[in-house]
């Protein structure tokens, strides 16, 4: 018998654009395919390669200057292209662009022991698309995590079924366990969605949780299963990283290629398409943005914690999914704050909006300007878990490192906030507060 | 519309930096705000869209709120005085101009100070114009009796505004109600003037409008009454002589600050301000269950030397500004208890500081004003408790591994 948890807190939005069928349209090959290190925070990134090097799908482009074992690797095979460096020589991106013959593998040698496993997760570019709390950054090296918890959902906004994704892996998933295993004398939780078709896997314990967001977030199963104390770590991955480990442990080389969702309010036509993580968003899209002549913003990953790349940006990790929406900037909405006009999202029953079942197109504006924390109890409804948010969050603002560790920091992710900063009348940036107040704390602590 | 919006287009450069008016830049992008909804979007890494609530409809709902209280108001107004005068018949559009025309000059100036402020402030720190004062300056005049000199407004809101919110930081900040603490103001630093039985009643014809009372006229309300009262059978009177009922308590047409009478018509701002999610219910069921409780426990041991016990509990919430101060002034996010369980906690302490006050402290008839200020100071202790309450939650999460 699984254990189900029904969380109370939390919201589906419900917006335009969504998918209509889950079946894959095309394989999308990319032109060109992006490794940026900023998607991978406490990644201190060194250079493997260099402009005009050829380099195979699996193949290490950076390694981590605290534990160079840890790879960040070419999802594709081909030619390095630009490496691309910011204010003080910081490595902004690493592009590829992808050779004809894009699916050369790196073959590695399966290890079998705790030891070989890790270098071996760390040298294929699998360590890093996992997460460790506390700090939501890429494990460290040496880490042994108390428990392991595994996201078998996506709840975030418009996305494709976490499930749609891994049907068919389960001797994949069950090697990946087995592979975690080696690393933690603690548990493997796999959440899944409430009634989810999943077989029971060997190793692991399956959790159902009700499909309201955050729900499928990794750290929102943990806070509610088994939340981080202090002096503890827990790793965090989704399922897919999960066959990926899987699939290299069952064939040594590590297959890249996932189902992503495009999806939004601005698509023509919103469709599951197969590609490799860091594809140029301008292949994925070709053609199907709605010319509408409005301003769009195309969103890497979801419109709650997504990055607003461009189109001629790329698919950052750790999004399967890209959202076009409008961006909103050139509305000119006369007295916005008094409208009554049914097409306004909000959580508040001021708007008519919000006794109507139907679908939205919000754009990217602010809707309002930033102020103090005015209203009370507003991020608590929707952040799942036993932390104070409002406390967190002024705790993080006024740099008290005691308080924010007597009030939870370990135990969050900016991406928990996304959707209490979606609500917030005030319009705080509070996944900027709570990045910025990890970052600070893994600088002093 | 976009003829507006290109003549904002056009003068707005002389607001910017370097521009001939950049110090009313604030004043400026106030105004341009409030017209068209800002076009700024979230920056990358932040949440890409954002709920249509803001501050500015959440300070207007308030604002809607209140208009049912400010329109009694006016007619109770005029109601009291044409009463007063002996009047028999109650000409309805005559009563609400008269009592328009005693609560606008007060409205305005409120308006008038606290926003300057508000503006000046705003500019000299190069921030927005933030909008709270938009729901202060319209509580100012519905707390003040209706008599209450307009200078007098206009140095007790100046005083508020600067020592209550600005040097807190500004709206969002400040740890008393601003609109009670002007309220509090002049009733300490004018009590001749702002107690007794005369400020509670219009006392002079306005344009040719309403009555010349008589300056020996004196119209007590009826708490003022009960304070000074001495017997055992306690028995309320209108300014006609008649006695007052729970009824006429529950419409409001007594004599009261102007906008805290009618009982019904806080009721309705009640409604809305609970039906749009703005007040918090626990914070306005706790202060009347406080009020009630306390109303009974006083009310059982009723007692000549404290007349007020006499009052039934359900008295007690209808008399004075207790339901205003439940419904408008206890539920500011602000200065209230900001967790859950703190709310239930704060607002039973106002209920019953209300009643406790009222009763058993006759110098100080309105105890609701006293009881929400006295709330407001114990609300961050309150929280405190209740965060305490979830950091030790957590130590023991740690201690029950060990």
């Amino acid at each position: 018998m699984r254990k189900t948890i029904n969380l109370k807190k939390g919201l589906n939005l419900s917006l335009n654009g969504g998918l209509s069928s889950t079946e894959t349209a095309a394989t999308v090959i990319p032109s060109a395919v992006a490794v940026i290190p900023d998607d991978f925070p406490g990644f201190m990134p060194k250079l493997d390669v260099a402009e005009g090097d050829t380099v195979r799908a699996g193949q290490p482009l950076m390694h981590d200057k605290g534990d160079t074992d840890i790879c960040l690797v070419s999802p594709i095979s081909g030619t390095v292209e630009h490496i691309v460096r910011g204010p003080r020589r910081k490595i902004e991106r690493v592009t590829v662009k992808t050779s004809d013959s894009h699916d050369e593998h790196i073959k590695h040698t399966v290890a079998t022991d705790a030891d070989g496993m890790r270098r071996l997760l760390k040298k294929a570019g699998l360590w890093a698309m996992m997460r460790q709390r506390p700090y939501d950054i890429v494990p460290d090296g040496d880490s042994s995590p108390r428990d392991i918890f595994v996201t078998a959902m996506d709840t975030a906004p418009l996305a494709l079924d976490m499930e749609e994704r891994i049907s068919g892996m389960h001797s994949e998933l069950e090697a990946g366990v087995k592979a975690l295993s080696l690393m933690t004398n603690g548990h493997i939780y796999i959440g899944v969605r409430k009634e989810s078709e999943l077989p029971e896997i060997n190793g692991a314990e399956m959790v159902e949780f009700n499909p309201l967001h955050p729900a499928g977030n990794a750290g929102v199963q943990a806070a509610n299963i088994a939340p981080v104390n202090k002096g503890e770590t827990i790793w965090t991955l989704d399922a897919v990283t999960l066959a990926m480990i899987g699939s290299l442990m069952l064939r040594g080389t590590t297959d890249f290629h996932v189902r992503t969702a495009l999806t939004g309010s601005e698509l023509i036509e919103p469709k599951v398409v197969k590609t490799v993580p860091g594809a140029c968003l301008a292949d994925l899209l070709a053609g199907d943005i709605a010319d509408d002549g409005h301003n769009h913003r195309v969103i890497s990953g979801n419109v709650l914690t997504g990055t607003p790349e461009g189109i001629d940006g790329f698919l950052r990790y750790p999004y399967r999914q890209v959202t076009v929406i409008p961006e909103g900037d050139d509305a000119d909405e006369f007295m916005g704050w008094a409208s009554m006009r049914p097409g306004k999202m909000s959580t508040s029953p001021s708007f008519p909006g919000y006794f109507l079942k139907r679908r939205f197109s919000p754009d990217a504006r602010l809707q309002g300007g930033r102020r103090a924390m005015i209203m009370s109890e507003v991020y608590d409804k929707y952040i799942p878990m036993d932390i104070l948010p409002e406390y967190l969050i002024k705790a993080i603002l006024a740099k008290d490192i005691d308080q924010m560790e007597a009030l939870g920091i370990y135990e969050v992710a900016p991406e928990d906030f996304a959707l209490a900063e979606y609500a917030d009348p005030s319009k705080i940036e509070l996944q900027h507060v709570v990045r910025d107040g990890l970052d600070y704390l893994r600088k002093e602590v | 519309m976009k003829a507006l919006r290109k003549y904002l287009d056009r003068v707005k450069p002389n607001f910017e930096p370097g521009g001939k008016l950049h110090s009313f830049q604030s004043v400026f992008d106030g105004f341009e705000t409030f017209l068209y909804t800002p076009n700024t979007t979230s920056r990358r890494g932040a949440v890409n869209i954002h709920d249509s609530l803001d501050s500015k409809r959440i300070m207007i709902i308030v604002v809607l709120a209140l208009v049912p209280c400010l329109l009694f108001g006016m007619y109770n107004t005029g109601y009291q005085n044409w009463l007063a005068a002996g009047a028999v018949e109650f000409p309805f559009w005559q009563l609400m101009a008269y009592g328009f025309l005693a609560v606008i000059p007060r409205i305005i100036v409120a308006y008038v100070v606290g926003l300057g402020i508000e503006f000046a402030v705003a500019q000299m720190r190069h921030e927005e114009i933030q909008e709270g004062f938009l729901v202060t300056g319209i509580l100012i005049p519905l707390i003040c009796p209706v008599e209450t000199p307009l200078w007098m407004i206009a140095v007790a809101t100046a005083f508020s505004v600067i020592f209550v919110k600005e040097v807190f930081g500004g709206t969002g900040y400040n740890v008393f109600n601003v609109a009670l603490v002007t309220r509090a103001f002049l009733f300490f630093a004018y009590p001749a003037q702002m107690s007794g039985d005369k400020v509670f009643v219009a006392s002079g014809s306005i344009l040719g409008l309403g009555h010349d009372l008589p300056d020996s006229f004196t119209g007590a309300t009826p708490l003022g009454q009960i304070a000074s009262f001495t017997g055992d059978r306690l028995e309320l009177l209108n300014l006609r002589g008649d006695a007052i009922s729970s009824w006429d308590a529950f419409i409001g047409l007594i004599p009261g600050s102007f906008g805290e009478t009618s009982t019904l018509c806080i009721l309705i701002g009640a409604a809305l301000l609970l039906a749009t999610g703005i007040a918090s219910w626990r914070i306005m069921l706790s202060v009347v269950a406080g009020g009630l409780l306390m109303g009974w426990i006083a009310n059982i041991f009723h007692t000549p030397t404290y007349p007020a016990s006499f009052l039934s509990p359900v008295d007690q919430l209808l008399f004075g500004g207790f339901a205003f101060a439940a419904v408008f002034m206890a539920t500011d996010p602000v200065t209230a208890a900001r967790t859950g369980t703190g709310k239930y906690i704060y607002g039973l302490l106002v209920g019953i500081m209300a009643v406790l006050i009222r009763t058993y402290n006759n110098g100080y008839p309105e105890g609701a004003m006293l009881a929400v200020l006295l709330a407001n100071a114990l609300a961050p202790l309150i929280d405190y408790c209740v965060v305490q309450a979830n950091i030790s939650r957590r130590r023991r999460r740690i201690r029950a591994k060990a």
